[in-house]
């Protein structure tokens, strides 16, 4: 049985679902940048299921002060990546595009002439390094999905001589969720949010992506899930993302 | 024993000046190297910053900036920053964050460069001459393995704050490596404390584990606090209230300098320098 709930909500259950199973069998380490509450919840949700199973994954979180999130510094986060010890990622974008590059430097010419945001922080690294990176975005519209970046803070695909571990594999946006096909170097949408419609996502995407004939509605938590996200999940992530977990997720 | 004032003191015109993050920042150093005007600056960013660069790019103190980003974190974007950048005011000298560890790295170990994978394909690579594409001289049968070299990065001064110095001049950094990253690759390391504790903790073996020795600092001076309003781990939380202020003022240019003249300019002397 499934109960209302609020869209990030949803993002988070349908996020650890994707985590269910690591790129090979069980999922170990799931690291998150900053400004990530999402991901950051998503990752504990998955965490909390698999220790009801008896598994043990490892969470790192950017910026959350208590063990056992606090990485040992920022160094340690990179070197994790590049040893292949950490399975997800996460990245988002100020522009996203259909071939999955990433944009978080800003718009127009370099360094950002038209509007100049933070910078790549760890992309051009991670994106490469991690098995599998869940972009993620909260503006689902043709300003941020666009059919081809301004500025490749990290690419989504490489050449074949490039060393190149990991990548994209799933875009989930506050509308649908698409998954990542590597070797078409297209998105293809898996999923749409209740209250959602093919034509709707197509009207608020500007990349071309592929399509089945029946796009499958995105199944929402159970009670069971919404409960444990609310509760345990939501007094957890407090930690690194107290107004969020307030405000989303009805933390104290 | 020196004021903050005089470790501002130490930092002239044009020194390429390397600061942490978005914490453990020397931020009552940094209100005083506005406060007297220095210019020029090249900040190097480990690998990030967030108010401490916003604060020495809004003061005009600023000529590079070598990061992987800046911002004020879940404050928002870095207005006087953006501003800057988009204006050519400043030079920017954009980088991926294992990047510029790697190239502390490579200076801390005395090698001209590092290696690091990824960056291939993106555009930083394109905006960085002095990220050079070369091959993997150990790829398997000789197989084309293009992989980024990377040139050290030596600081002239490191400058941050911590939570306690002994009368020995050895400084406790706790849960933050970086910091002895930085002062090993840079000429001369300046740092603020909390407190200044008797003895020497080199003769510690829990408390030297988490210590920069005297060796590699040129000069500390206590201020208590010294962090804010940005947070010391383990001691003190940011101040979300002063950075909001902040950042809602800094949306224009003439709220930036009413903000610069009420905070930093009229304000009085920092509390450490007072004593």
């Amino acid at each position: 049985m499934t109960v209302p709930c609020r869209t990030e909500e949803l993002m988070i259950h349908i996020i650890a679902g994707l985590m269910a199973e690591g790129p090979k069998g069980e999922t170990r380490h799931i690291g998150c940048g900053v400004l990530s509450p999402i991901p950051g919840s998503a990752a504990l949700l998955t965490r909390h299921k698999a220790a009801a199973a008896g598994k043990t994954i490892k969470v790192s979180i950017i910026g959350h002060g208590a063990e056992p999130y606090r990485t040992d510094g920022g160094v340690d986060i990179f070197d994790c990546a590049g040893q292949g010890r950490l399975d997800y990622f996460f990245l988002s974008g100020g522009q996203i595009d259909g071939e999955a590059n990433v944009n978080l430097l800003g718009v127009g010419d370099y360094p950002g002439t038209t509007a100049r945001w933070s910078g790549s922080f760890g992309s051009a690294y991670l994106y490469f390094m991690v098995p599998r990176v869940i972009l993620f975005t909260l503006d689902h519209s043709r300003r941020t999905l666009v059919e081809t970046v301004d500025f490749i803070s990290a690419p989504g695909t490489s050449a074949e001589n490039v060393y190149r571990p990991g990548g994209p594999f799933a875009l989930i946006t506050p509308r649908c969720l698409f998954m990542f096909d590597r070797e078409a170097a297209r998105f293809r949408l898996a999923s749409i949010h209740p209250g959602e419609s093919a034509d709707s996502i197509r009207e608020h995407t500007g990349f071309a992506y592929d399509a089945p004939d029946d796009v499958p509605v995105t199944e929402a938590p159970d009670a069971a899930t919404l409960a444990l996200l609310r509760g345990e999940v939501a007094a957890d992530i407090a930690g690194a993302y107290p107004k969020f977990a307030h405000d989303v997720l009805g933390a104290a | 024993m020196q004021t903050t004032d005089a470790i501002a003191a130490r930092i002239p015109d044009g020194a390429k000046l390397a600061v942490f993050k978005d914490r453990s920042c020397a931020m009552d150093v940094t209100r005083a190297l506005v406060r007297r005007g220095v210019r020029d600056l090249h900040l190097v960013c480990v690998p990030t910053s967030g108010f401490q660069a916003e604060l020495l790019i809004a003061g005009g103190c600023v000529a590079t900036i070598e990061t992987s980003g800046v911002s004020l974190g879940e404050i928002g974007p870095a207005p006087a920053f953006a501003r800057a950048v988009k204006s050519g005011a400043i030079r920017i000298m954009d980088s991926t964050c294992p990047a510029i560890y790697a190239q502390l790295q490579a200076a801390e170990k005395g090698n001209p460069f590092a290696p690091l994978r990824g960056l291939i394909g993106s555009g930083i690579l394109d905006t960085r001459p002095d990220y050079k594409l070369i091959q993997n001289p150990f790829a398997e049968d000789g197989r084309d393995d293009p992989i980024v070299a990377l040139p050290a990065l030596a600081p002239e001064i490191a400058l941050f704050h911590a939570p306690f110095a002994d009368e020995a001049g050895n400084v406790w950094i706790g849960r933050q490596p970086e910091l002895k990253l930085m002062a090993h690759a840079a000429a001369e390391t300046l740092v603020t404390v909390e407190d200044i504790r008797p003895g020497n903790m080199m003769e510690d073996e829990t408390l030297a584990a988490a210590a920069i020795p005297a060796f590699y600092i040129a000069a500390i001076a206590r201020a208590p606090r010294g962090a804010w309003p940005l947070p010391l781990p383990g001691h003190y939380a940011d101040d979300e209230a002063a950075l909001r202020e902040y950042a809602a003022a800094a949306k224009t240019g003439d709220g930036l300098r009413a903000w610069l003249d009420a905070n930093i300019h009229g304000a009085p002397a920092s509390p450490a320098a007072a004593e």
